[in-house]
């Protein structure tokens, strides 16, 4: 019972960290920066998979893990950084809405879902259940990133945050079959966006940064 | 006999013709490769009404999914045909190279397979599986001519379909939570067959939220009003063929999705029931859709919009349900896809007579190109649901069907079929008749393919044959 109160609590506090690191997200405003959040949230997913592959016993999880960790992780992030780099949008990225009005449309959105998932999943073991509805506002917080940003890398960013909430709750939900293979799926198609941006060099969306603007803006705030 | 596995047989043709064509150079073999490996594919498809293997944990066919395939391997067959002759211009002209040619056709088969998979599909993890495989193929091909307002159109149908099928995700994941205590932890539990029997046993309240989330999340691919942005784009910037395909198939393809889902709710008494929201949504669409037609300027954003006006029809009808409703959606479907695809066939061949897409700049079709513009008059009559075709039949059945338990609600379709019916006729008058305007070139149209729709359409509205009468009603009782 002992152990079980313990792994909970580690399942409980990586899904909690996943949340965190969105609402971090939210607020970027430099490009490199929103990078190397989207790089933690990934390496934390992949523990949060790993703890529930060593405390359910479910071997096949530590590929979803891996693959977190090494293409969530490490290639996409470096993949960003030189698109980042040689697009030259480094500078900042644009916001629609304030940032904190994006908090704290943020914060609702985390309550929300605590107030559906967790009254509909009462028959649920705690575990998943927490873990859905943790995994329910990174998805939803993903979906509001999204629509927030109008930059290219910052809505892929959105949606490789709302996949990692789709992935936490697949392997939240204890003893699904498929993980594996959905998580290759998901893995394919963010490649096929990076992909797709490489090679069209979406630069239309690129072309309404203008620097200089942003700098007087930047300038004002101060 | 297990080499000639109709259902392996669906699935590897088209995997197998693609990795051929990959291979291909030229054009001209390989579009009628193309050709037949579609036709092979739907031979396979119709053998499926005869000999019907056992469901498996990843494959089956029902009933159900025999006449989506059906139409489906059809529809793949008749747009490949078209393609082949739709194809040859845009190389002359030099849109598409022949390198791009040879990355399209092998697309052209990845995407049937995607959509077969989707529909044969046993476990709902696979289902959404090949919906995104779909969907992804499509975006490649959307994007395919490369100018800005192609890769626009690709990137926002990329992200936005994405989010959807993330959605949908997020729902099948809440399914196999409902079901989890009932089936148990194995490979069993995430099978529709198995779950379409004990679903009455499955946590209402969770099953509820589950469909929200596949109803925004499939529906985003059907093209549900607040959620069908992408729609115009892709169809307006990608090749015509693909906007055939699109609109025939690909949202017919997710509706089948969200009818299984659909299926799965309402065996559980306790939960709630789908159709209002289904009958909510789709009531919008077809409202906002035929609203949006008269700002069209492009003949095939135009079409484009009428597709969301019907899809919201057939799930306003799915919504309605009932014996009839279930009937009129099935109908509505099946008419629409070949309707729809026959005017796709028409537009693109006058698209490439007139070199535009803007109607203000075509005029007296009828006059210069009179077996394109007459096509198109019969085309445009069957969406509009004018009596001798097949949409009348089955908008006629969903009004009266509508009428007899929702009167309001069949006064808000019949509202929105009239707007949809005078936008066409006030923006489409000018194209087909009016004196003519703007440039003219000689196309090689392939008639065959719109004609033997059409055929069917007006078969439709004359002469149903009672084996598919009974067969559709014996679906739609299924359907619940």
């Amino acid at each position: 019972m002992m152990l079980h109160d313990f792994a909970f609590d580690i399942a409980h506090m990586l899904a909690g960290a996943l949340v965190l690191l969105s609402l971090m997200m939210l607020y970027q405003d430099r490009l490199y920066a929103l990078i190397n959040v989207l790089a933690l949230h990934a390496l934390v997913l992949a523990m949060s998979v790993a703890w529930q592959a060593w405390v359910h016993d479910a071997p096949h999880l530590y590929i979803t893990a891996g693959i977190a960790l090494v293409f969530k992780a490490i290639v996409i992030p470096m993949a960003l950084r030189r698109m980042v780099f040689r697009l030259r949008v480094h500078r900042e990225i644009e916001t629609v809405v304030g940032t904190g009005l994006t908090m704290l449309a943020a914060i609702a959105l985390i309550a929300l879902s605590l107030e559906v998932m967790l009254p509909v999943t009462a028959g649920v073991d705690p575990v998943s259940r927490e873990d859905i509805a943790l995994a329910l506002s990174v998805v939803l917080i993903g979906l509001l990133m999204m629509v927030t940003r109008h930059n290219a890398v910052s809505q892929v960013a959105g949606f490789m945050s709302l996949e990692n909430g789709i992935v936490l709750a697949a392997t939240g939900a204890q003893g699904m079959p498929l993980v594996v293979e959905i998580s290759v799926a998901f893995s394919v198609l963010i490649a096929f966006i990076i992909i797709g941006i490489f090679l069209f060099r979406i630069r239309e969306r690129f072309d309404t940064v203008d620097v200089e603007a942003l700098d007087a803006f930047r300038g004002e705030r101060k | 006999m297990i080499s000639l596995d109709p259902v392996a047989a669906v699935l590897l043709v088209p995997l197998g013709a693609a990795a051929l064509l990959a291979a291909l150079p030229g054009y001209r073999w390989p579009s009628r490769l193309n050709v037949l490996a579609c036709f092979i594919s739907l031979l396979f498809a119709l053998s499926l009404f005869w000999h019907r293997p056992v469901a498996g944990n990843y494959l089956m066919i029902d009933d159900l999914n025999v006449v989506f395939i059906v139409l489906n391997t059809f529809v793949g067959f008749t747009t490949a045909a078209f393609s082949a002759s739709y194809i040859g211009h845009e190389l002359h002209t030099g849109r598409l190279t022949l390198g791009l040619l040879r990355f399209y056709h092998s697309m052209y088969q990845v995407m049937m397979f995607g959509m077969n998979l989707a529909l044969v599909a046993n476990n709902i993890g696979l289902m959404w599986v090949a919906v995104e495989l779909a969907t992804l193929t499509t975006v490649v091909m959307v994007g395919i001519y490369r100018t800005p307002e192609a890769i626009e159109a690709a990137w926002k149908y990329f992200i936005l379909g994405s989010v959807g099928i993330a959605l949908a995700l997020f729902g099948t994941i809440l399914v196999y939570l409902a079901a989890r205590p009932v089936v148990g932890e194995s490979a069993g539990s995430m099978v529709w067959t198995v779950l379409i029997t004990q679903a009455s046993d499955f946590d209402p309240a969770l099953l509820n939220v589950a469909f929200v989330f596949l109803l925004l999340g499939y529906g985003t691919k059907v093209g549900l009003a607040p959620l069908h942005a992408w729609l115009p784009d892709a169809h307006a910037e990608g090749p015509t063929p693909i906007s055939a395909v699109l609109s025939g198939l690909l949202l017919n393809v997710a509706l089948y999705a969200l009818l299984r889902f659909k299926m799965l709710l309402a065996a559980n008494p306790a939960a709630l029931a789908p159709g209002p929201l289904m009958v909510a949504l789709g009531l919008l669409s077809l409202i906002f859709a035929a609203l949006m037609l008269y700002r069209r300027y492009d003949i095939k954003r135009l079409f484009a919009y009428s597709s969301i006006e019907h899809m919201g029809i057939i799930v306003f009808a799915f919504g309605m349900a009932g014996p009839l409703g279930n009937f009129a959606g099935l109908l509505q479907m099946t008419m629409h896809s070949l309707t729809k695809s026959a005017i796709f066939f028409t537009v693109g061949h006058i698209t490439q007579a007139k070199g535009t897409q803007t109607m203000a700049d075509m005029g007296g079709l009828t006059e210069t190109h009179p077996v394109l513009g007459w096509t198109l008059v019969a085309g445009v009559a069957a969406i509009a649901g004018l009596p001798p075709f097949g949409v009348f039949m089955s908008e006629f059945l969903l009004i009266t069907t509508t009428f007899d338990r929702q009167p309001v609600l069949a006064a808000a379709v019949v509202l929105g079929l009239l707007i949809a019916f005078a936008a066409l006729l006030v923006l489409l008058t000018p194209v087909i008749f009016g004196p003519p305007r703007g440039r003219s070139m000689r196309v090689d149209a392939s008639t065959l393919p719109i004609f033997a729709h059409l055929a069917l359409v007006l078969l439709g509205g004359i002469f149903l044959p009672p084996p598919l009468v009974a067969w559709f009603q014996h679906v739609a009782t299924l359907l619940g």
